[in-house]
């Protein structure tokens, strides 16, 4: 069972002032008015925010999670003296949603202080479509190591299609794989989530499939040898496998979608996965000319373990401006992706100034501190104070850090 | 072309850059305004760096370009909305022809005539307020009425770009007089009443954003209607920068109703004295504003009845607010509207050429629209549990313009002898003592996050800014 739930835009009524600015300005014609209030349509409203800056007080910018099928009418807005709170969104399926799930999430993003709201410009995303109940079957379509020859890791680019079943996917979003079998004491495995490596309309346009950077886990975080359960079970996946997937997953790890925007995207080894998506999203929209600057910072131990090394090493320097930091290459000083922010301190700081640029960091719990101090130096450095924008650009959705 | 291009030492969208002419009459002009601000702008705020919203384009994403400025070094400049494909005339006897992009000879002097009146209400009302950043009642306010005084200062640029652009020598002369005249000046006012009043204090100001910035609204919204495209494109540009005053006019006075109805609550008690000792302003002085302010506005729509309105209109010059949402046949040959008279010693109303009465139609639009307003104002004190209504006074109360000039008529549209008003009259309008106690509570709030006693802070603040923002930094 699906819950369809919609980011609906509503207009507060004790702060809008009936200047009809925003129905002037709406392209779709989603906002109308009675002699007491100004009310957006549910059914024609698609969220391109060109009212949002026009509006002189503020009023426009409110927003509300429901269920699709619950939103507001407009019947009911124009009867309104007060914006209603935000509820609880309670359906039947809100049971099914693994514990796994929101502990996981909880725990990726606790590095910020819980999740931020989602970029502007972000797409609707759609969430928790198939649960550990009812699955979504997916079909191996490829199975590909992505690094090389001597690598002390081995990590696999994995396409799963959905066939028949809708999944749709954002860049940034997670998708839940649940292995098969039962643990030592009898118990089903947990769920694990991994960021699609794929952009939404697929890996290949027009298919219904997604990729994944799977690392193969061999030893826990400490050093101690272990064996991956989820991790192992996906690298060994072969062609025409069926996996049971959930998700999808996240609302707030997402991209902007306005034209001019520009992303700032930090990462570690498997934390590429949603770098990648993002980055082939913009590379299909090139001939769009939409705008806006990427720049990445990636960081892994050679480049025989960075994923995508090859093809990262094949795009424009006027499309996305690589910054890779190789930990442990011989004869050459360890070098992290901290330094690299350190060393390009300038471009990076008029990023954070540009309100169109987003950030992302993703990647192993233990490049956090680094980064942050690195940005804060760099912050410090020139007249800004990172915890001062920090909260900022996170109430802004222009800051989201997933580590694990 | 949408976007503006700030390289050029005049920021526009109009390609002034291909005429070189243009471009010099205006930069011959353009010392002359600054300099004009520098003598008639804020008062002692040259070296402020103020968080101001500037266009950087004029399509949706690119209004909300919100940085700190110094005043003088505004980018002031010429935008127009976009052009419109194949636009057509839409009302009038010109119905269905092309929109003209020039003016047309036969009405020359008609539409320099409106575009100089709409021109000089904006450095008026810059000069009305120059001294109300002396007592601001916190950074948060100070910075929306600087906003509002750049804007103006930016519509006087729209107008004047016009008189340049489509007038000649004479629309030069005009542009030079936009800068001569001075608000409430005895030998060299400005066009209109309203312009000539006193802005003394901040719930006046609030007030004149309120209701005189509405007035602005409507007539804006009536030209943007006009078959003079570029008029049209110049005047639904600032339509947009137009609503930012009257919020600041309509959140001014909620916000002091607001702190008004706490300490009534606090202190048990609608007696003014004893609201006045607590230093807030009580509601029927409050009152007593709104009867003049909204008096004093309605003037500005023109006589009741008017053949200029209906040369305007037949024209194609000026349109009704609104105009193409309406469905009648645009051209009015034969329609009626009723308009106010006095029978009898009694206000009676008559049906008019409705062509003739067009002022009435627009004003009565106006009227509407100032009341929803005053609505919103009123569920503020009854969501604080207070009995007082505030109400627009009847619209012959206090003309000075058209039918009603020399009739007394009350709030309640009684028509009244010169003894009965004169008994009266200190009920109906703000006293000098209204006035100094007023005065009296203006104080300079610039601490960030901290408001004057007599008003309450804003639910939220600019651009997503806490309330405590540094919204005007002093060097």
């Amino acid at each position: 069972m699906n819950v369809d739930v919609l980011r609906q835009h509503l207009i507060d009524p004790e702060i809008c002032i009936r200047c009809n600015t925003c129905e002037e300005t709406c392209p779709v014609d989603a906002i109308t008015h009675d002699s007491r209030n100004y009310v957006v349509d549910p059914a024609i409203c698609n969220a391109c925010n060109a009212c949002i800056s026009p509006c002189p007080t503020g009023a426009i910018d409110n927003w509300r999670q429901v269920v699709r099928a619950g939103a507001y009418s407009i019947e009911a807005q124009l009867g309104w003296d007060a914006l209603p709170a935000q509820e609880e969104i309670a359906t039947d399926d809100s049971i099914d949603v693994p514990a796994d799930v929101a502990r996981l999430t909880a725990e990726a993003s606790s590095g910020q202080g819980g999740a931020a709201p989602a970029p502007w410009s972000a797409a609707q995303p759609a969430v928790n479509l198939h649960t550990i109940a009812r699955p979504a079957v997916a079909t191996v379509t490829g199975n590909h190591p992505l690094t090389g020859e001597g690598a002390t890791s081995d990590i696999r680019h994995i396409v799963l299609d959905f066939g028949a079943t809708a999944f749709p996917v954002l860049e940034g979003q997670t998708i839940g794989v649940v292995p098969p079998g039962t643990d030592t004491q009898g118990r089903p495995h947990y769920v694990r989530l991994y960021s699609v490596a794929s952009p939404r309309e697929g890996e290949r346009p027009g298919y219904n499939n997604v990729a994944l950077t799977v690392k193969r886990v061999t030893e826990d975080h400490a050093g101690n040898p272990i064996r991956g359960v989820a991790s192992n079970y996906l690298c060994d996946l072969a062609k025409g496998d069926a996996v049971n997937v959930i998700g999808p997953f996240g609302a707030s790890f997402l991209m902007p979608n306005h034209p001019g925007s520009s992303l700032l995207m930090i990462c570690t080894g498997t934390g590429s996965a949603p770098m990648r998506a993002m980055t082939e999203r913009r590379r299909r929209r090139i001939a769009q000319k939409e705008g806006g600057e990427l720049m990445l910072f990636f960081g892994a131990r050679s480049p025989e373990e960075l994923p995508y090394f090859g093809p990262l090493m094949k795009l424009s320097r006027d499309f996305i401006d690589i910054n890779l930091a190789f930990s442990r290459v011989p004869g050459r000083p360890k070098q992290y992706v901290q330094d690299l922010i350190r060393e390009r301190a300038d471009d990076v700081a008029r990023l954070l100034r540009n309100d169109d640029c987003y950030v992302y960091v993703c990647g192993l719990r233990s490049m956090e501190e680094g980064v942050t101090e690195a940005l804060r130096d760099l912050c410090r450095g020139r007249a800004l104070d990172w915890d001062a924008i920090l909260p900022r650009l996170r109430a802004a959705g222009r800051y989201h850090l997933e580590t694990y | 072309m949408a976007t503006i291009d700030y390289g050029e030492k005049i920021p526009n969208n109009v390609n002034l850059a291909d005429d070189r002419a243009l471009a010099r009459a205006l930069e011959h002009w353009q010392p002359n305004y600054l300099a004009w601000w520098g003598e008639m702008g804020p008062e002692g705020t040259q070296a402020l760096d103020v968080y101001l919203r500037t266009a950087v384009s004029v399509d949706p994403s690119g209004w909300a370009h919100f940085d700190y400025v110094k005043m003088p070094d505004y980018r002031w400049g010429i935008f127009l909305a976009p052009q419109v494909a194949d636009r057509r005339i839409h009302f009038g006897e010109h119905l269905g022809e092309p929109a003209w992009q020039d003016v047309p000879g036969e009405h020359r002097a008609n539409l320099r005539r409106i575009i100089v009146t709409q021109g000089d209400t904006e450095p008026a009302s810059v000069e009305q307020q120059r001294h109300l950043g002396l007592t601001c009642p916190s950074l948060y306010d100070l910075r929306n009425l600087f906003q509002v005084n750049v804007e103006e200062g930016r519509h006087l640029w729209a107008m004047v770009y016009l008189l340049h652009r489509h007038f000649g020598r004479d629309g030069r002369e005009e542009a030079d007089a936009l800068l001569d005249r001075r608000s409430g000046d005895r030998d060299n006012p400005r066009i209109l009443g309203a312009f000539n009043e006193k802005t003394p204090d901040w719930l006046a100001f609030f007030m004149f954003t309120y209701f005189t910035d509405r007035d602005g609204k409507f007539q804006l919204c009536a030209l943007a209607e006009s078959g003079f495209d570029p008029l049209a494109r110049t005047t639904k540009f600032m339509l947009t920068e137009e609503a930012h005053h009257m919020f600041v006019g309509e959140s001014g006075i909620a916000r002091i109703l607001q702190r008004t109805a706490e300490v009534m609550n606090e202190l048990r008690t609608d007696d003014p004295a004893r609201l006045r000792a607590a230093g807030v302003v009580d509601l029927p002085a409050i009152q007593r504003y709104l009867n003049f302010h909204y008096s004093v506005t309605i003037d500005l729509f023109g006589a009741d009845q008017s053949s200029n309105a209906a040369i305007f209109y037949g024209a194609g010059l000026k349109g009704r607010f609104e105009e193409s949402k309406r469905s009648d046949d645009h051209r009015l040959q034969g329609a009626t509207y009723p308009v106010l008279g006095i029978e009898g010693g009694k206000l009676v109303e008559r049906e008019a050429p409705m062509l003739n009465a067009l002022n009435e139609v627009l004003r009565d639009d106006f009227i509407r629209d100032s009341v929803a307003g005053i609505g919103r104002w009123n569920r503020v004190l009854e969501k604080a549990g207070v009995d007082f209504r505030l109400t627009v006074p009847h619209k012959a109360f206090n003309r000075k313009i058209g039918t009603f000039a020399s009739t007394r008529v009350s709030p309640d549209g009684r028509v009244l002898s010169e003894a009965e008003w004169a008994g009266r009259e200190r009920e109906w309008l703000p006293t000098p003592e209204d006035r100094a106690f007023v005065a009296s509570l203006m104080g300079r709030v610039v601490e960030p996050g901290k408001f004057a006693n007599w008003i309450a802070p804003p639910p939220m603040g600019i651009n997503k800014q806490p309330i405590d923002f540094e919204y005007v930094r002093f060097a």
